[in-house]
C-alpha cells in the first residue's frame, strides 16, 4: 500500500475535503486492497458533493450489515404478517399496510439492489420476479405478497457463478452508472422467458401466430425493455446483452476490463 | 399515504360486503392505478380489499363469444390464444398500453376503472372538479394540448386514458357486474363510460361496490382486417395522444361491418359513428377512408392547445383502416411503429 500515493488524481481541494470527511474506520476499510482502489477511482470521477453522499452511503452499509436480518420494524400503522420467500428464504415479517414491496426489500430485508427510481411506476428501476414474472415493486404493496415468491437482483446468481444475464451485461458494459441495472437485468431475465413461451409484444409480427417462441429482434428486445429507463443511454450495450443471452451465440464483444484492472 | 385497512377476499361476496359497508373503501387489482394516486394523495381510501386472489381470473368460450376474467391480468388476455387468434385487436391494444411489468400486474377491471392522467387532476395544489368536485377546470384555460377534442364539457375537459378500453369499445363488448343491492348485470361497453357534464368527478357507471366479474367479447368477423394504432410521443411506454381501434369485415371489395373507436380525445372510448354509418356498404378505398375521417372529426371541438389533434386523428383514422384492410399483418413487417 506504502506505494501509492494517498490520494491519486484528486485536486488539493477535494483531498481536503475527502480528509475531513472520511471518518476513520471507512480509511481503514478503504486502505485495504481492492476495494480501495476501485474507491479511489470512484473519487476522481466525481465531484466532492457526490463523495460526501458516497461516504454517508458506505457508512450506512457497514452500519446495516451489523444489525443483522431483518431489520426491526419502525411505527406499523395497520400491521399486518406477511410470510414470504424472497430469493429462496422464507420471511416473516409484521409491516405498515402502506408499505411497498420495494421499501421492504431494501429498509427491512437489507436487499438494496432493487432501486428507487421515480417511486411511480415509470422507470422500472425497482423491477423484481414475482412468481415467474417481472413487477414492479414499487406499486406492490408488500401486504399483497402473501405466500408470493419473490426474486431480486440478489437472488439471480447462483452461489460465486453469476446469472448468464449478470454475465452478459458485464462482458457488453451494459451500464454506466449502473444505478438501472438491477431493475434492467430482472426485467431481461424475465423476457427471455416470456419470449421462449411464445408472448407477443406491441411489435411482434401477425399477432395471431401463436403458439411459437419469439425470435428477438433488436425492436423487438427494444420495445420489450422499453419498461426500464436508463438516464446513461446505456441501450444500444443492453440489447446486445440481451440479444446473446437469447440468442446462445456470442454477439461481438465491445468493451472489456484490461487485464488486472480489477 | 395515509393509512388504511388492508384485507385479503376470499370470494367476490366479501369483497362486495366490505367495500359495500364503507363509502370510503376500494377494491384493489394491481394497484398499478390506486397506489400511484395514493402516494399523491390524490386518493385516500380508509381500507383496501385485495381481489386479485378472487377465482374470476380464466378466458373461456361461451354460446356467443368469450368471457374473460375481470381479475385476469393484462398480460395474461393479451396473449390468450383465443383472444390472439379472434379478437387480435384487444390484444394489439393492450399490448400498446404501459409496459410489460405493468401489464403483469394490471388486471382487466382495473384497467377499465383507471382514472385520467391530466396533470391537473395529478397536482393536488391545482384546481380541479374531477378531483375536488366546484374547485373548478385548470386545463380549460391552463395547458390543455394533450386534452378533449370531443364531449367535453366546461366542467372538465380530460381524456380517458386506457388502450384496452379503445378495442373493447370497438368490439362492442358487456361488462359483467356484481354488486350487494343490485345482484348481477350487464353493462354494454358504451354505456360504462361517461362523458364529463357537471359531474366530471365521475368516471363510469359502475356504483359504488360493484365488482367488474368479466368481460364479454361477442363473436364477430373483425378478425383478418384489424388494427390498433397508436400515436405517442416516443415510440413505446407513454400515453396515447390519439389512438385508434379500427376493424372491419369484407364482402368482396365492399364494407359489410366497421368498428372505429378513438382513444386520447374525449372523456371515455369515442366511437367514430359518423365515419362508420359513411363506410357501411361502400367500397374500402383509401378516398373513402378520408371522407369517413373528415366526416367524423368535422364535429371535433379542439382546446387552444389541441387544435393539433384534429389533423392527428383524421390521418390516424386513414392509417389504421388502411392497415386493417391489408390484414397487415401486425408488427414489424407492416414497419408501422415508431412513426407519429
Ligand atoms: C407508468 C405507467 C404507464 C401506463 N401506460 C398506460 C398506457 O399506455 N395505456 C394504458 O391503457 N394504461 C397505461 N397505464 C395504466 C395501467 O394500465 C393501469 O394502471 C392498470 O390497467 C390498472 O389496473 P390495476 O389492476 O393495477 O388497477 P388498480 O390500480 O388496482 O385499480 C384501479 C381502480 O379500479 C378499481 N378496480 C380494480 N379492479 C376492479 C374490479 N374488478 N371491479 C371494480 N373496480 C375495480 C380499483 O378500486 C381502483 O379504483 C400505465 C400505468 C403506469 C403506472
Ligand atoms: S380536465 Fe378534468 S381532470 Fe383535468 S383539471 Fe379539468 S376537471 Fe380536472
Ligand atoms: S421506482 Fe418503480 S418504476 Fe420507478
Ligand atoms: S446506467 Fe445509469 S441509469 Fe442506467
Amino acid at each position: 500500500m506504502e506505494d501509492q500515493p494517498k490520494f491519486p488524481d484528486l485536486t488539493d481541494a477535494e483531498r481536503s475535503a475527502l480528509e475531513e470527511l472520511m471518518p476513520d474506520e471507512i480509511s481503514e476499510i478503504i486502505t485495504s486492497g481492492m476495494k480501495r482502489r476501485h474507491f479511489l477511482k470512484l473519487f476522481t470521477f466525481t465531484g466532492t458533493g457526490l463523495l460526501a453522499t458516497h461516504l454517508l452511503g458506505i457508512e450506512q452499509l457497514m452500519a446495516r450489515s451489523a444489525t443483522g436480518n431483518p431489520l426491526p420494524p419502525t411505527g406499523i400503522e395497520n400491521g399486518i404478517n406477511v410470510s414470504f420467500k424472497v430469493n429462496g428464504n422464507t420471511q416473516q415479517l409484521l409491516l405498515d399496510s402502506r408499505m411497498t414491496l420495494l421499501d421492504a426489500l431494501r429498509e427491512r430485508l437489507d436487499l438494496t439492489g432493487s432501486k428507487k427510481g421515480c417511486d411511480h411506476g415509470q422507470c422500472g428501476a425497482c423491477t423484481v420476479i414475482i412468481d415467474g414474472r417481472r413487477v414492479l415493486s414499487c406499486l406492490t404493496l408488500a401486504a399483497t405478497c402473501e405466500d408470493r415468491e419473490v426474486t431480486t437482483i440478489e437472488g439471480l446468481a447462483d452461489g460465486n457463478k453469476l446469472h448468464p444475464m449478470q454475465e452478459a451485461f458485464i462482458k457488453h458494459d451494459g451500464f454506466q452508472c449502473g444505478y438501472c441495472t438491477p431493475g434492467q437485468i430482472c426485467s431481461a431475465v424475465a423476457l427471455v422467458n416470456e419470449a421462449k413461451d411464445g408472448e407477443a409484444s406491441y411489435v411482434t409480427n401477425n399477432i395471431r401466430k401463436t403458439g411459437k417462441a419469439v425470435e428477438l429482434s433488436d425492436e423487438e428486445i427494444r420495445e420489450r425493455m422499453s419498461g426500464n429507463i436508463c438516464r446513461c443511454g446505456a441501450y444500444p450495450n443492453i440489447v446486445n446483452a440481451i440479444r446473446e443471452v437469447q440468442g446462445d451465440k456470442a454477439v461481438a464483444q465491445v468493451w472489456q476490463f484490461a487485464d488486472g484492472t480489477i | 399515504m395515509r393509512p388504511f385497512k388492508f384485507s385479503i377476499a376470499g370470494d367476490p361476496e366479501t369483497a362486495i360486503t366490505t367495500v359495500s359497508a364503507n363509502a370510503n373503501a376500494k377494491f384493489l387489482g394491481g394497484g398499478t392505478n390506486l397506489l400511484d394516486l395514493m402516494k399523491e394523495d390524490v386518493t385516500h381510501p380508509s381500507a383496501l380489499i385485495n381481489i386479485t386472489r378472487l377465482k374470476h381470473t380464466a378466458i373461456e368460450k361461451t354460446d356467443n363469444g368469450i368471457l374473460i376474467g375481470g381479475m385476469a391480468t393484462n398480460s395474461f388476455t393479451a396473449n390468450h390464444e383465443k383472444i390472439r387468434k379472434n379478437y387480435p385487436l384487444l390484444s394489439m391494444a393492450i399490448l400498446a398500453g404501459a409496459s410489460a411489468q405493468i401489464r403483469n400486474m394490471a388486471t382487466n377491471g382495473g384497467n377499465l376503472n383507471q382514472r385520467t392522467r391530466c396533470t391537473y387532476f395529478y397536482d393536488v395544489s391545482m384546481p380541479c372538479n374531477k378531483r375536488e368536485p366546484g374547485s373548478g377546470c385548470g386545463a380549460l384555460k391552463g395547458m390543455n394540448r394533450n386534452h378533449a377534442i370531443f364531449g367535453w364539457s366546461e366542467k372538465c375537459v380530460a381524456v380517458y386514458p386506457s388502450d384496452m378500453a379503445v378495442a373493447l369499445s370497438a368490439l362492442d363488448a358487456v361488462v359483467h357486474v356484481q354488486g350487494g343491492s343490485t345482484g348481477k348485470r350487464t353493462i354494454p361497453f358504451a354505456d360504462f363510460h361517461r362523458l364529463p357534464g357537471n359531474n366530471p368527478e365521475i368516471d363510469n357507471n359502475l356504483k359504488h361496490g360493484e365488482l367488474i366479474t368479466s368481460i364479454e367479447l361477442p363473436e364477430n368477423d373483425l378478425a383478418d382486417h384489424s388494427y390498433y394504432l397508436k400515436i405517442r410521443e416516443r415510440s413505446s411506454y407513454a400515453f396515447a395522444l390519439v389512438s385508434v381501434a379500427a376493424a372491419m369485415s369484407l364482402d368482396g371489395t365492399k364494407i359489410k361491418d366497421v368498428r372505429i373507436a378513438l382513444g386520447g380525445v374525449a372523456h371515455k372510448p369515442w366511437r367514430a359513428a359518423a365515419a362508420e354509418q359513411l363506410l357501411k356498404g361502400r367500397d374500402a378505398t383509401i378516398a373513402n377512408f378520408k371522407a369517413a375521417a373528415t366526416a367524423e372529426l368535422s364535429k371535433a371541438k379542439p382546446l387552444e392547445h389541441n387544435k393539433y389533434k384534429v389533423k392527428l386523428a383524421g390521418d390516424a383514422i386513414v392509417r389504421a383502416l388502411t392497415y386493417a384492410l391489408n390484414g397487415a399483418g401486425y408488427g414489424i413487417e407492416a414497419g408501422l411503429h415508431s412513426e407519429v
